[in-house]
This record gives structure tokens, C-alpha cells and sequence, in this order.
């Protein structure tokens, strides 16, 4: 199990219909590799998160495949359309199998 | 500093035309939209012989590097601070305290960072952020020291420093502080190492111009502990000073040995009058 894995995201709370808003989101983990060794030689396995997707309502915003390559504490801006109010939903996953959420709402004015 | 460089080697002369415009960024720094960082002056303090302006070494990052330092939610530094934050609110050791039993909230650490070194009556002998941490944790919460490079160590000297973002250094160099200001002005113009080379040789004479890749600064010290994104961590002061004297290919000291703390005494007054910055984003 990863320690101290907490995500963060910034979404703004409110919106124009129609406009496009910038997100970001950060998640404090430790993307270990698979390729370092530990003093003793031995191989420090694998641990880092290998799936992020950010859903508003229900439909798909961003889905990104990560890969050992990826540094510490993965950080993603992107940008997304916002028609009408909703939720925000970001899904983390590590892994050794543990999802992490968060959510955030948007009202559009 | 184009003078400068012009003016000191012929051989420098021949290649600036080849050099890349390495003057510090014209660029102004505020965190959070509401924090105005001063991390550009038009005099050093008078007793800094060798500069006529101080820059932060934020000037001399790259645009994006700047810009990560403009928004908490940008700077990865704050995840040390973050965690820094939780841990002063833990209780430790013997006697049942978190920091929060004394000092209630972090922010009333507000103004400590700027005259970090700072000597102590008390205990006799010059103080630094470090140890005053240390002090609170042995002698007031019966707790274990931290070792000067654990990262507890470096994200709690984070969270102190960055309640005091804004606010200017206003290190003392006289009374008390001066036989260590004098020693760290020694150390500071002391070429060490293989390569023969002291602070000034880099920090003060050759600040804007670059060193293979590397854009050299002031070495300022206003933004310490920095998160150096080649590390993907916090890294203190001594820790810095330790790689510089490395790099000249030397036996270095060690963090929290007296000489760093004396050099820290003298680089942190060749920065007074900038804002604390840290945590800070360095390459």
C-alpha cells in the first residue's frame, strides 16, 4: 500500500454555459519504478498509479494510461467544456489495487 | 553583467557572441495572486561589498519553473508543507505536546524565517531554524532529535518559512552575529576544492552567466528550503551549500557543521531586503 497518497484537484466553482475552464489536479505518490534498488541490491518493486480519469457528469473528460517514466506527485492540467452545472469526478488508480476519488462541483450561471 | 563579463577575459569576449542571453528574467513575482514576493532590489545591504543589486534566484529560472511558484496548488513544495502541517498538530515525546500545545497555529511562526540565523542568548551560540526545532523538540517536548536532512526536518522548516512569505530577511549581522558573519564572509571568498573555486567566483562574479547548463545565481537563500524538481523533494540550506562545495571537488562540510552555520550567517545577509519565498522552485 502506497503511503500518504492524497489528491488534490482545482476546479473553478462557477461558469459561463459553454465555456471552457482549466483544471488541475495533483496526487502526492511516490511513482516508484520497478527499476531502483534498495542499498541491499535488491529490486524495490513496482508502485505507481497507472490509470487517471476525470468524468463531469457521467461522460468521459480525460482517461490517461501512466507508465514508470512518470515522476513523483503526477500532475495534470487540462481544459473541459462545461454546458450546464454538475460534478466533477477524478479517479485515481494505484497499483496495488486502491482507487482514489475526488469530486468537485461546478455551477454554471 | 555583460560588462562584467566583457570586461574580465579575452577569451570571454571571443565567445559572447556565442552565449545565449543569460540576463536575469524580467518578471515579477506574486503568490496566489495576493502574497507580492520582492525578489529584485536596486542595492544590497552596505555591509555586501561585491553586489550592487540582489536578485532571488527565482530570476533565473525558466518561465515555467516561475510560473509554478505563483499558485500553492502549483508548487509541489507545498506538499512538504502540507505534511509539515499535520505533524504540528501531532503530539510527540514525553511530555505530551504537538508544536500547536505552544505555538497554536503555524501562522504564529509569522516573521521567524527572516532573521533565521539567529543567535541565542540562552544557549550562547548562533541558532538556526533547524535547531531552534530541535530545541523545542528535546528540551520542551521530550522528543527524539531530527537529523538536519530528514524530511520531517525539511518540510517543518518549510512550513515555518512559508508563514513568513512576503515578509523581508532581516538577518543580523552585528552584535553578537558578528564573529560568525565574519567567519561566513571568510568561508564565503575561500576557494575550496580541486577546481579552486570559492562562492563569490560563481555566486557574485558570474551571476546571469552560465556554467555549462547550469544558469548561475546569486545564491540567495531567501527561498529555502526549495523543492528541486531534479530531486522531486525539499532540500535545505546546508544541503545546498554541501553540493556547491562537492561540485568545486572538495571534502565538504557537513549540514549543521559550525562552518555552514557561519556561511549560512553571511549568505542569508547578502539577502536581506528580499522576501521569503519558500518553499521555493529551483531546477
Amino acid at each position: 500500500m502506497a503511503k500518504d497518497v492524497k489528491p488534490r484537484v482545482k476546479v473553478p466553482g462557477t461558469a459561463a454555459a459553454g465555456e471552457v475552464v482549466s483544471i488541475k489536479t495533483l496526487i502526492s505518490h511516490q511513482m516508484e519504478s520497478g527499476q531502483r534498488k534498495d542499498k541491499d541490491g535488491n529490486l524495490i518493486p513496482r508502485s505507481i498509479i497507472n490509470r487517471f480519469t476525470c468524468d463531469f457528469n457521467g461522460m468521459n473528460v480525460i482517461d490517461v494510461a501512466l507508465d514508470p517514466a512518470i515522476s513523483t506527485n503526477p500532475y495534470f492540467e487540462f481544459a473541459a467544456r462545461v454546458d450546464a452545472s454538475g460534478e466533477f469526478k477524478f479517479t485515481w488508480y494505484d497499483d496495488d489495487g486502491s482507487i482514489y476519488e475526488d469530486a468537485k462541483s461546478i455551477t454554471v450561471s | 553583467m555583460k560588462f562584467r563579463a566583457l570586461a574580465s577575459t579575452c577569451a570571454i569576449v571571443a565567445f559572447a557572441g556565442v552565449a545565449a542571453n543569460a540576463d536575469p528574467a524580467d518578471d515579477t513575482l506574486v503568490i496566489n495572486g495576493e502574497i507580492p514576493i520582492v525578489t529584485h532590489t536596486d542595492a544590497a545591504p552596505p555591509y555586501i561589498e561585491g553586489l550592487t543589486e540582489q536578485y532571488s534566484g527565482w530570476h533565473f529560472r525558466e518561465a515555467d519553473t516561475r510560473a509554478m511558484e505563483q499558485d500553492d496548488f502549483d508548487n509541489p513544495g507545498m506538499l512538504g508543507v502540507e505534511a509539515a502541517a499535520a505533524n504540528w498538530n501531532e503530539v510527540d515525546g514525553t511530555a505530551g505536546k504537538a508544536c500547536a500545545s505552544c505555538h497554536e497555529a503555524p501562522e504564529s511562526m509569522a516573521g521567524v524565517r527572516t532573521q533565521m540565523p539567529k543567535y541565542s542568548e540562552a544557549k550562547g551560540t548562533m541558532m538556526t531554524l533547524e535547531m531552534y526545532i530541535n530545541e523545542c523538540r528535546t528540551e520542551r517536548m521530550g522528543a527524539e532529535a531530527w537529523g538536519w536532512d530528514d524530511a520531517a526536518m525539511v518540510n517543518m522548516t518549510a512550513l515555518i518559512s512559508s508563514v513568513s512569505r512576503g515578509l523581508p530577511m532581516n538577518v543580523a549581522v552585528d552584535g553578537p552575529a558578528a564573529p560568525y558573519w565574519e567567519q561566513g564572509k571568510e568561508m564565503y571568498y575561500t576557494r575550496y576544492g580541486q577546481l579552486e573555486l570559492s562562492c563569490a567566483n560563481c555566486h557574485e562574479d558570474n551571476y546571469g552567466n552560465y556554467i555549462r547548463a547550469d544558469h548561475l545565481s546569486q545564491g540567495q537563500i531567501n527561498g529555502f528550503p526549495v523543492y528541486r524538481l531534479k530531486d522531486a523533494k525539499l532540500s535545505s540550506i546546508h544541503n545546498r551549500f554541501k553540493g556547491c562545495v562537492r561540485d568545486t571537488r572538495a571534502e565538504t562540510f557537513k549540514p549543521g557543521s559550525p562552518e555552514f552555520i557561519a556561511l549560512e550567517v553571511y549568505v542569508a545577509s547578502r539577502g536581506n531586503g528580499l522576501s521569503v519565498e519558500s518553499p521555493s522552485i529551483r531546477n
